[in-house]
């Protein structure tokens, strides 16, 4: 998959919307900057989440950081394999790293996300 | 090869038969433990401890001993920890027969010596923080947090408020929204801003009828004595919540300036940081509390007064303020520390303690003079008792990470600074000197570090070289931690 086809939030995740259905991940610059991966952990499928609000924690050895949903609606599944290794997330953050996919029923949620150029922007800012 | 016998464990230094002392043959008759013991609770094989003799065992731990780094032994500008060093006079003071040999169920009348001790503590705290009110009972800063939330709970609960939110600053520790969220609260983070200090409109806009306390440590985590702390306490009182001083950094302000003048309505003390005691590797801790008079009788219990006796003598004794919340820790708390903890405020007294606080700053700023220009400051131009350095410069350039600079500082001699907190600066170094130490030790410390700079970064990455265990897999430890020994072939 290559990120071209990605929307990005503020907060470091990725979307991708396939007819109804967002999958979610963590960007590689996020991956990076967290360093040594240790464990995640994911909401249920079947949870309702809405934007901005938090599904999940990845903890790295630096720290505990949220993953937020930058969508509204239902988890409909989880990427579990996760939760054994979590090599994926280092190695394919954009393709076998993705984390959940959810439900939307409005589309035009991912209209507020950015672009990779806006976002490899942003990366840029934080890195200074 | 090279002698491991500290870095073996005593296990495996056994030999079957080995003994450190052969007793002679009991010369009385002996009952068969299987006579005594029922035979369902008998193991069947005896438990697989170490057999060694008396030169291994003293030999292990006494090179184990050597290997680790202490106030005592090192220089320790571990940030937000305040490893000051601790008097080996309070050491002796505390094992006095008088203080030691004495039990909290004793009569309350034959232990006045520890109670007035305590008491008097409980005044000095009190006297520090401009809060009237003290809890002695709070083990550690955390739990000191938890109790002062919960204090502050049962107030709003007695008065008919429902207020659910706690907040604090993206900079603070992470124990302050895990006790607001442990005591029932809804966490409410603020953003990181430019400047490293509490945006008051940001903070303005979740203030409303909702707002229980305000949890702020001063100065903050990046060693900056948030200026407006007097109008975000008005701020705060103004809708009618509460500010909660976390004192994890009392260090730099005691003697200077008092939380309860600057409008704090709570707070806890680090006893064991500010005012000393042998810490480390999680204890043990003190972290009483101060709070205003109108929280008073809500605070655990016991606390201790003090009244007269028939004869006009003081008298301690114990009472329970009369809404209390209940005990938060056995009998008065971690007593061995608060008693350390009041040996230090009465040999330094009032003048001292003012200028301890004036020499953490001074040494933190020294530092950060003589490091400037290679690990620059994001916040600030001049620190409190502590700053924070980022490395993101260094390694953009040289490929050099605060990790790295850490690891190497253990070959030069040097206990490595908090890394990687708080999370709102890249790559930090978060170092502080406390006021215990020499000029000289602080150019040294700078000299290493400029030094360390200097080196290959592919050799820095392997550093340290002069340790046992060189880099441990920290992912591996955290997931498949290794936390017991096991017989081999078992």
């Amino acid at each position: 998959m290559s990120s071209s086809d990605l929307k990005f939030a503020k907060s470091h995740e990725w979307a991708k919307l396939d007819g109804d259905v967002v999958t979610i991940g963590i960007s590689k610059f996020a991956v990076n900057l967290l360093t040594d991966l240790v464990y995640i952990e994911l909401p249920a499928v079947g949870d309702s989440v809405s934007s901005g609000v938090s599904i999940g924690e990845i903890e790295s050895v630096k720290a505990v950081s949220d993953i937020y949903s930058s969508v509204t609606g239902e988890i409909v599944e989880i990427n579990d394999s996760l939760e054994e290794d979590l090599g994926a997330l280092t190695e394919d953050p954009y393709g076998k790293g993705w984390i959940v996919k959810i439900k939307i029923a409005d589309p035009s949620e991912l209209d507020q996300l950015m672009d990779q150029k806006a976002y490899d922007e942003l990366c840029q800012s934080e890195a200074h | 090869m090279r002698n491991q016998q500290a870095t073996q464990l005593i296990f495996e230094l056994s030999v079957p038969g080995r003994r450190a002392a052969i007793y002679p043959k009991c010369d009385v008759p002996v009952d068969s433990v299987k006579e005594l013991i029922p035979s369902g609770f008998l193991s069947e094989k005896p438990p697989a401890l170490p057999e060694v003799t008396e030169p291994d065992v003293v030999r292990h731990y006494v090179n184990l001993s050597t290997l680790n780094m202490s106030v005592d032994t090192h220089f320790y500008p571990l940030g937000s920890c305040t490893m000051k060093y601790n008097p080996k006079r309070h050491e002796r003071i505390c094992n006095f027969p008088g203080l030691v040999d004495i039990h909290p169920y004793q009569k309350e009348e034959n232990i006045q010596g520890i109670l007035g001790i305590l008491f008097e503590m409980q005044e000095m705290l009190a006297e520090i923080a401009g809060l009237p009110s003290v809890s002695l009972q709070p083990a550690a800063g955390a739990q000191g947090e938890f109790t002062a939330l919960l204090t502050a709970a049962a107030y709003f609960r007695d008065h008919g408020q429902n207020r659910t939110k706690v907040i604090f600053p993206s900079s603070a520790h992470g124990t302050n929204p895990a006790s607001a969220a442990l005591a029932g609260f809804d966490c409410i983070q603020l953003k990181q801003t430019g400047n490293g200090l509490v945006d008051l409109e940001e903070l303005k806009s979740h203030l409303n009828q909702e707002t229980a306390v305000f949890m702020i440590t001063n100065p903050n985590t990046l060693g900056m004595f948030e200026k407006d702390i007097a109008t975000i306490s008005k701020m705060l009182h103004d809708v009618g919540g509460l500010v909660y001083i976390d004192g994890a950094n009392m260090n730099a302000i005691m003697g200077q300036t008092r939380p309860g003048d600057f409008g704090g309505d709570m707070m806890h003390y680090n006893v064991h940081k500010t005012f000393t005691g042998p810490h480390g590797a999680g204890g043990p801790g003190a972290g009483p509390i101060a709070v205003r008079d109108f929280l008073a009788d809500y605070l655990p219990g016991p606390v201790i007064t003090k009244t007269e006796d028939d004869d006009g003598n003081d008298y301690y004794q114990l009472t329970n303020p009369v809404k209390s919340i209940g005990r938060v820790r056995s009998f008065f708390g971690n007593v061995g520390i608060l008693l350390r903890g009041y040996l230090y405020l009465r040999t330094l007294g009032a003048k001292g303690v003012k200028e301890a606080s004036e020499q953490a700053v001074l040494n933190a700023n020294y530092i950060k003079a003589l490091l400037k220009d290679i690990l620059p400051v994001p916040n600030g131009d001049l620190c409190m008792h502590e700053f924070v350095a980022s490395a993101a410069d260094v390694q953009k350039k040289n490929g050099i990470s605060a990790m790295d600079i850490a690891k190497r500082l253990l070959d030069f001699g040097f206990h490595a600074p908090t890394v990687y907190f708080p999370l709102d600066v890249p790559e930090a170094l978060m170092i502080e000197p406390t006021e215990t130490e020499s000029r000289e030790t602080l150019d040294a410390f700078a000299e290493s570090i400029k030094q360390i700079l200097s080196e290959d970064s592919e050799y820095l990455h392997d550093a340290p070289y002069s340790t046992p265990v060189s880099r441990p897999d920290e992912v591996k430890a955290a997931r498949k931690p290794v936390l017991k020994w096991t017989e081999p072939g078992k």
